[in-house]
């Protein structure tokens, strides 16, 4: 995949402040924000307390950013402007709202900050991210194009439904980010919610495109890893699978919607061929009637059925896209034992050189080795020189693998914390997803049988 | 014209209960097992043997007395009238001969009229018998409605005639049509029918009664043709309107239940893949086991109950549907004699008009067609009124019927995913408790 180039950015000064939220945004705010406070709030976010000390963490406290300030992505708006390429352009930008929550408690009160960023901005401070924190399972973003609805969904990307469950996404991003100890530290991350000038050069200057441009080309030379780490072969099997089965489900869930749609809806021509069946009868007309009218009221429930099932599906969505994020990590880990193992083997073959040279046995075939053969030894002045190049170069080896074995301890230890931190995130999310699932279909049934109640009380009265 | 493959030897030759052959799509054969040797219902209330009349009904027939006892209990639809014969329909058997095979149900019938020589009759007739019986009804009482018997011809490789499912609803439709006769206040007396319900061999009558048909045939049959009608009586033509916009109707709420059944069809298709996805990742988690397990196992429960609704809807709801167009048909067909009845008339009397002016007396032949017409006038507005109050209450039965099943389909998933739910709470807030 390669990153596409950076969007221009849209004219946030003059809308941004106009528009800088009416009491229906505060209140959607209030409810949505809470809401996933709660979710999150559940979350044990203690445990990777202690670490890091990254270029661009702020070190001052250890709680995440989410226990000092409240944040929420309140508005979705449409904009049109011109392209890189000077052309006109239709986009979404997304109201981000933050608040000291100590003010809060205070009782003051004050109107957010605001400011807006469109999707691209998010994905360019995901990038950065995934870059800056490898050994971290960096939460996902929703979706970029609409997946894995059923067809009666509009898949289009200016879909207000769409759009409304993006904004729900990004918010979610945002607060997984913040509730994080080690990524809501970012200052990055908090410039992005709090700054709207200047932030993207900020991430520029902190050189992450070229580090991840050479991360990328490492990635994608071959290469094997001799011993890999058992954990992370499972975790990556793990993934492989959540992810398998996760796209598996979400189709499946699609067309389940797709048929459970089609026979709810069926039931509406009853309540038409009812409604004129009664015109025609004496003592059943008003029972058929009335009857009619509940099979309409039938047909109509499935779109809320159907509306709400889809924040479920959202949520599942959201791990599907976890997995590439732990793929990622392992990928990453992967990446620095591969460094580490290179480095000894370079280590060895220079001990290897050195062997060969004080002893004068040539235990590999090469050029240099017939050569030596064939026009006689070198000079003792030549080998001494040669040996002592080779004795820095061993040592300098001998440094580099010790760096890189702590850098692959520190790797493995860091990602462990987070891993263990995501699992935990995971069960705890995906059991309250399947209990809301639960829930939901609990009132579905509900609904259904208080509308053939009604309606079987209409027909008994015919 | 008579049936040509009259039955040979019924009970002798290779009798087999329909049971005895496995069906290719069921495994369970309890639904058609005739219960002999079950503990007679009866028991529940004693006091309800006996008829209205207080005859004792003779209970030694204990399979067949069962089923009256309950149309007793249930039956209170004839408004007031008091009622003294009872059919039943059941007990399908397979028959296979060499020549054929074929199914025959049990006819039992308990009565306290003195038409009937016995109180109580239990024989086996085929289809054709009752179609016989439809055919001699038709003949011998041209102004009245007779009640619809079920197609006769089945696509054949589409419907296997001999399934348990189709035969159950030919034998529910069979045993509506004896039924809606024995409430019929003429039909339930028509000789034909006394007959069809207590003659040990209705084949030697059938013989004979060719012979006295073709004797009878002339007087017996109105249809004569070639009159025109000048114009239906308002009360006519709104039965025939409403006789058509009926059946439009009836066709639209067939569409839609089969367009249903279609939909939950392909709706459980996929159901049925969805559950075992949640057992799939099951197994590949450790603390979400459960909860996906519980999902899948939620999801299987909804599947058995959907399947069940579709069933109940394709053997109870459109079979009742179906037999309302067939009703329909005869009603019209009715209709249409009373009109040709009725043109004969017009136009004898015309004829005599134009020939005699002058005269003032109307010919006696005339004077009988307009007795016919008047006859058959009352007779069909009687039917017409007995049938319009049938249809009130079987279509109030269907409907009602289509809404239990819906609620008892939604109830049985309800059920499975309550159950779900307190289970994977506990856990969370036993959970939470040790945090």
């Amino acid at each position: 995949k390669k990153s596409p180039p950076p969007p221009p950015l849209p004219k946030l000064g003059k809308v941004g402040s106009k528009c800088a939220c009416g009491l229906g945004s505060r209140e959607r705010m209030a409810d949505s924000g809470s809401d996933e406070v709660a979710v999150i709030g559940n979350t044990d976010l203690t445990a990777a307390e202690e670490q890091n000390n990254r270029n661009n963490t702020d070190v001052e406290k250890s709680t995440p950013l989410l226990k000092k300030m409240e944040i929420s992505v309140s508005e979705a708006e449409k904009r049109t402007g011109k392209n890189a390429v000077n052309m006109q352009e239709t986009y979404t930008v997304y109201l981000i709202e933050t608040r000291p929550v100590d003010t809060i408690t205070e009782g003051q009160n004050p109107a957010p900050d605001s400011l807006w960023r469109r999707y691209s901005e998010f994905e360019l401070l995901r990038n950065y991210l995934l870059v800056t924190y490898p050994y971290i399972v960096v939460p996902p973003l929703p979706e970029k194009r609409a997946e894995f609805v059923w067809h009666k969904l509009s898949a289009d990307n200016m879909d207000p439904d769409f759009v409304e469950r993006r904004r729900i996404g990004l918010e979610n991003f945002l607060l997984r980010v913040a509730s994080h100890t080690v990524l809501s530290k970012d200052k990055i991350f908090f410039l992005f919610m709090t700054q709207e000038n200047g932030w993207k050069d900020m991430v520029y200057e902190t050189g992450f495109q070229a580090k991840a441009d050479s991360r990328l080309k490492a990635l994608n030379a071959t290469f094997r890893v001799k011993n890999p780490d058992k954990r992370f072969t499972e975790l990556k099997h793990y993934s492989d699978e959540l992810q398998s089965v996760i796209s598996q489900l979400l189709r499946v869930r699609a067309r389940v919607a797709d048929r459970l749609y089609g026979v709810y809806k069926v039931h509406g021509n009853y309540g038409r061929v009812f409604s004129e069946w009664s015109a025609i009868e004496r003592e059943m007309g008003d029972g058929l009637q009335s009857a009619g009218h509940h099979m309409d009221a039938y047909a109509a429930s499935v779109d809320d059925i159907l509306e709400e099932e889809e924040h479920y599906a959202d949520q599942l969505k959201e791990y599907l896209f976890y997995s590439e994020a732990v793929r990622a990590v392992c990928r990453k880990h992967e990446l620095t034992q591969y460094e580490l193992e290179m480095a000894v083997q370079d280590l060895t073959s220079k001990k290897l050189q050195r062997e060969e040279l004080a002893t004068g046995t040539v235990r590999t075939f090469s050029l240099k080795g017939m050569t030596s053969k064939l026009f006689g030894q070198e000079t003792p002045e030549q080998r001494e020189a040669k040996l002592k190049v080779l004795e820095e170069q061993i040592l300098e080896g001998e440094e580099s693998v010790k760096s890189k074995n702590s850098e692959c301890d520190e790797y493995v230890k860091n990602a462990w914390l987070d891993i263990d931190r995501f699992k935990e995130q995971k069960n705890q999310d995906l059991k309250e997803a399947i209990i809301s699932y639960a829930v939901m279909q609990i009132s579905m049934c509900k609904k259904g049988i208080q509308v053939w109640t009604n309606a079987k009380e209409c027909f008994s009265k015919m | 014209t008579m049936s040509a493959g009259t039955p040979k030897s019924l009970p002798s030759s290779g009798q087999k209960s329909i049971h005895d052959i496995s069906h290719p799509l069921s495994s369970e054969d309890t639904i058609l097992t005739p219960s002999p040797d079950l503990p007679n219902t009866s028991s529940i209330g004693e006091k309800d043997l006996s008829l209205p009349n207080g005859t004792p009904v003779d209970t030694s027939s204990p399979a067949s007395s069962s089923s009256l006892l309950n149309r007793l209990q249930l039956d209170d639809d004839l408004d007031g009238e008091t009622r003294d014969l009872f059919v039943a329909v059941d007990d399908p058997k397979k028959h296979v001969s060499t020549m054929e095979t074929y199914i025959t149900y049990r006819v039992t019938t308990k009565t306290t009229r003195t038409e009937f020589d016995l109180p109580e009759y239990s024989v086996r007739r085929r289809y054709q018998d009752f179609d016989w019986l439809r055919n001699k009804l038709e003949e011998s009482q041209p102004t009245h409605l007779i009640p619809p018997l079920p197609e006769k011809f089945v696509m054949k490789g589409v419907v296997d005639r001999f399934s348990e499912e189709f035969v159950e609803t030919r034998r529910r439709a069979l045993d509506k049509f004896l039924r809606r006769i024995a409430d019929h206040p003429v039909l339930s007396f028509n000789e034909h029918f006394n007959v069809f319900l207590s003659a040990k061999d209705l084949n030697s009558y059938k013989k004979q009664g060719m012979a006295l048909l073709t004797k009878m045939g002339e007087s017996v049959k109105y249809v004569t043709g070639g009159y025109k009608l000048r114009g239906r009586p308002l009360e006519f033509a709104a039965m025939g309107d409403y006789l058509d916009m009926f059946t439009q109707k009836l066709g639209t709420i067939d569409r839609i239940a089969q367009r249903i059944i279609k939909e939950q069809s392909e709706y459980l298709v996929e159901l049925r893949e969805y559950g075992p996805v949640y057992s799939t990742w099951a197994a590949a988690e450790t603390e979400l086991q459960e909860p996906l397990e519980g999902v899948s196992g939620c999801v299987a429960n909804c599947c058995t109950a959907l399947e069940e609704l579709t069933e109940d809807m394709s053997e109870d709801f459109l079979p009742v549907l179906r037999e309302y167009v067939l009703y329909v048909e005869s009603m019209k067909n009715v209709l249409k004699k009373r009109d040709q009845v009725q043109a004969e008339y017009e136009a004898k009397l015309e004829a005599v008009a134009f020939r005699k002016e002058e005269r003032t007396g109307v010919p006696t032949d005339v004077e009988k067609c307009q007795d016919r017409v008047e006859c058959f006038n009352a007779d069909l507005k009687a039917d017409w009124d007995r049938w319009q109050n049938n249809k009130r209450q079987d279509f109030r039965q269907l409907l009602t019927g289509m809404a239990d099943k819906n609620i008892q389909c939604y109830e049985k998933c309800l059920a499975a995913w309550e159950s779900i739910v307190p289970l994977l709470q506990d856990k969370q807030d036993a959970k939470g408790e040790t945090n």
